[in-house]
């Protein structure tokens, strides 16, 4: 039964989402008045300098939302599975698995186009996942928060040496994946956005979809298994789906850290922790929160654009720092 | 341990540093016989030769000697000092500080060769203290006890969570170079010893020649800390003074390095452990040691082994530190604690 709190919750972040999207679509280096923008969306005219605009932005803005959906989903069902309230797609080292694929894929295969790019950067999420929790489990205190992070910040900082050792040996390669160095939402049009829906849509439903077996894993393994959960098939299930939300995301916008981080604990201090509330909040206050990022960059340093990965970087380390802070009381 | 065994150790180690320079000097595209080389050293003008060995590769191999012992020094004094064999300046954010600064005034005034120190200095420094103010913070805020031997994680944790920010901050600064320019800043944050010339090597040299006996004098202080804050106040140590020495002397040593040679990846991280595993006990002499053959051994392997492309030394330490790390994330009992 849906508290008082939860309707509001959930009424205020659709009305922010929808501010960020109207956002996303005027603000810019050229700003367009909202009459012009909504002109733009019915009445698509070419030939307006102001409409061609609007047409741009709007494509940035439908990656955003895919990616902000994505991201946070991916860190809700992290924080979730692993019971780790410091569990992010960056922090973990799954971004830059995706990206040293992306670039050794490059590098040997002579890997071009988006979907390639894709394929690489789900073995690759897959890959440096699977590592940083066998690595963390195999430490004699196990996977905690704290070996987990370790983990992840080494295999990241040892991928990002290969990649720099990639583009060393092939200036080429550097040029063609350049739009993946950075987080960035401007970088994909509507034909990728396509190529990667099937993905991010499988993934959402497996995530969503677990919300029940989240809520007793968080009793611990044990009660959950007592609960009638196979944790071990979950957990799998759950990391297939997580690999292909973060997957599509790293392909649609490169990199982009901490918002998987920062939008579930926003949420859990709104709504709860109960995942069947949780994720679905997530899934909307996600693509809010990175489409605003996204705008403020274009408005931060004019002329020059931020780019989103890091302007949620700037907006997540502080929440990290104060994570660490009260860590042992939100850890389970 | 044996006396005989305490001194063989770092007489090995110094054949070994003492063997890459003659390898860095000689190998490479050109080969360089052994005799022209002692000739040109000591003076002699030899076509050809001269420049090779004088001008290019004799000030590279010194850098790495110098900047390889600067960075094993000053990961081990932080290594020590905090009690926890992951908190290198290099994993908790200080280097990249340095880094991060260094970028900042070359994209802001143009700061290059020896000017990029005063950069290096200042965001070293600046990163150092708010790691530890934050973590202190932490430790106040009640989590994590201190006293004697009990150490813990969130120098290391607060470290990464800096790290990334200083991380968005120099992809920020590199997006808004020109191409030309950020592909040199990015060679350059890779860390190498190609850029060394005799001036910066008398930089680092002065350096070490005021920071070595400094940091010889606070290591008694140092062996006392490691007892515990509360014990070591009691014995008489002024905590407070002695640790902000010993972070300034640390940070002074990797950013001296940063600045002539960029940041090498983990260098400060393996050298203090891999002392530690020679030796049975931390030991600066063999960690400056460690330092110097790391750097030149991965100097030398990225000059030769990837046919005619220069890969930099720092692209090699991080690729092989990465995993060392993990290593030791594996076999210590909790992150800190590990022996």
């Amino acid at each position: 039964m849906p508290s008082r709190t939860t309707v509001l919750v959930i009424a205020g972040s659709v009305l922010a989402l929808a501010i960020a999207c109207a956002l996303s679509l005027m603000v810019g280096a050229r700003t367009v008045p909202p009459g012009t923008a909504w002109q733009a969306l019915v009445a698509y005219d070419p030939t307006l300098a102001d409409h061609a605009v609007v047409h741009s932005r709007l494509q940035r803005t439908l990656a955003g939302l895919a990616v902000g959906i994505a991201l946070a989903l991916a860190g809700a069902g992290l924080q979730g599975m692993t019971r780790n309230p410091l569990a992010d797609p960056g922090i973990l080292g799954l971004n830059s698995g995706a990206a040293a694929a992306v670039a050794l894929g490059v590098y040997l295969l002579g890997l071009g186009s988006v979907t390639q790019f894709m394929v690489a950067g789900f073995l690759g999420a897959a890959v440096a996942a699977v590592i940083v929790y066998a690595i963390a489990s195999a430490s004699r205190s196990g996977a905690t928060p704290v070996t987990l992070a370790i983990a992840g910040a080494a295999v990241t900082a040892g991928l990002g040496s290969v990649v720099n050792g990639l583009v060393i040996l092939d200036q080429g390669a550097l040029d063609r994946m350049r739009a993946w160095q950075v987080g960035t939402l401007g970088a994909r049009d509507l034909g990728d956005l396509a190529r990667v829906a099937p993905f991010l849509v499988a993934g959402v439903l497996v995530v969503l979809g677990s919300a029940r077996a989240l809520n007793a894993l968080a009793l611990g393994d044990d009660a959950a298994t007592g609960l009638g959960v196979h944790v071990g098939r979950v957990r799998t299930v759950l990391g297939i789906g997580i690999v292909l939300l973060v997957g599509s995301a790293v392909s649609l916008a490169g990199p982009v850290g901490f918002l998987g981080l920062v939008v579930p604990h926003a949420v859990r201090l709104l709504a709860g922790s109960d995942h069947r509330r949780l994720l679905p909040i997530s899934l909307i206050v996600g693509p809010a929160v990175l489409l605003l990022a996204d705008v403020a960059g274009r408005v931060v340093a004019p002329p020059a654009e931020v780019q989103v990965g890091v302007m949620t970087a700037l907006l997540g380390v502080p929440v990290f720092l104060v994570l660490l802070r009260t860590r042992k009381r939100v850890a389970l | 341990m044996s006396a005989r065994r305490r001194l063989r150790v770092p007489l090995a180690l110094a054949l070994v540093v003492a063997g890459l320079v003659v390898v860095r000097v000689l190998v490479g595209t050109p080969m360089v016989y052994a005799d022209l080389a002692v000739r040109a050293v000591l003076g002699e003008q030899i076509p050809g030769v001269s420049f090779i060995v004088m001008d290019d590769r004799l000030p590279a191999a010194v850098v790495g000697v110098l900047g390889g012992a600067a960075l094993g020094l000053s990961g081990t004094v932080f290594q020590t000092m905090l009690r926890n064999p992951l908190a290198s300046p290099d994993v908790i954010g200080v280097t990249l500080g340095s880094s991060a600064a260094a970028v900042a005034g070359m994209a802001l005034v143009d700061a290059q060769g020896l000017a990029l120190f005063w950069w290096t200095l200042l965001g070293g420094l600046l990163t150092a203290l708010l790691v530890l103010w934050i973590a202190q913070a932490h430790r106040r805020g009640g989590h994590g006890a201190g006293g004697a031997g009990v150490v813990d994680d969130r120098f290391v944790l607060v470290g990464i969570g800096v790290a990334a920010a200083l991380l968005a901050l120099v992809q920020y600064l590199l997006s808004r170079m020109e191409t030309k320019k950020a592909g040199d800043t990015m060679h350059w944050l890779v860390g190498s010893l190609s850029g060394a010339t005799w001036p910066r090597v008398a930089v680092l040299a002065g350096a070490l020649v005021v920071l070595v006996p400094v940091l010889a004098a606070l290591v008694g202080r140092l062996r006392i800390l490691q007892l515990g804050d509360d014990t070591a106040a009691s014995l008489g140590l002024p905590v407070p003074a002695t640790r902000i020495a010993l972070v300034l002397v640390g940070v002074l040593l990797s950013s001296f390095t940063v600045a002539v040679a960029g940041p090498l990846a983990f260098v400060a991280f393996l050298a203090g452990p891999i002392a530690r595993l020679l030796a049975g006990r931390p030991s600066f002499v063999l960690a400056a040691l460690l330092g110097a053959v790391l750097v030149l051994a991965a100097d030398v392997a990225g000059q030769n082994l990837f046919g005619r492309v220069e890969m930099p030394a720092g692209v090699i330490t991080g690729a092989l530190g990465a995993p060392f790390l993990l290593w030791m994330l594996m076999r210590s009992s909790t992150t800190g604690r590990g022996r």
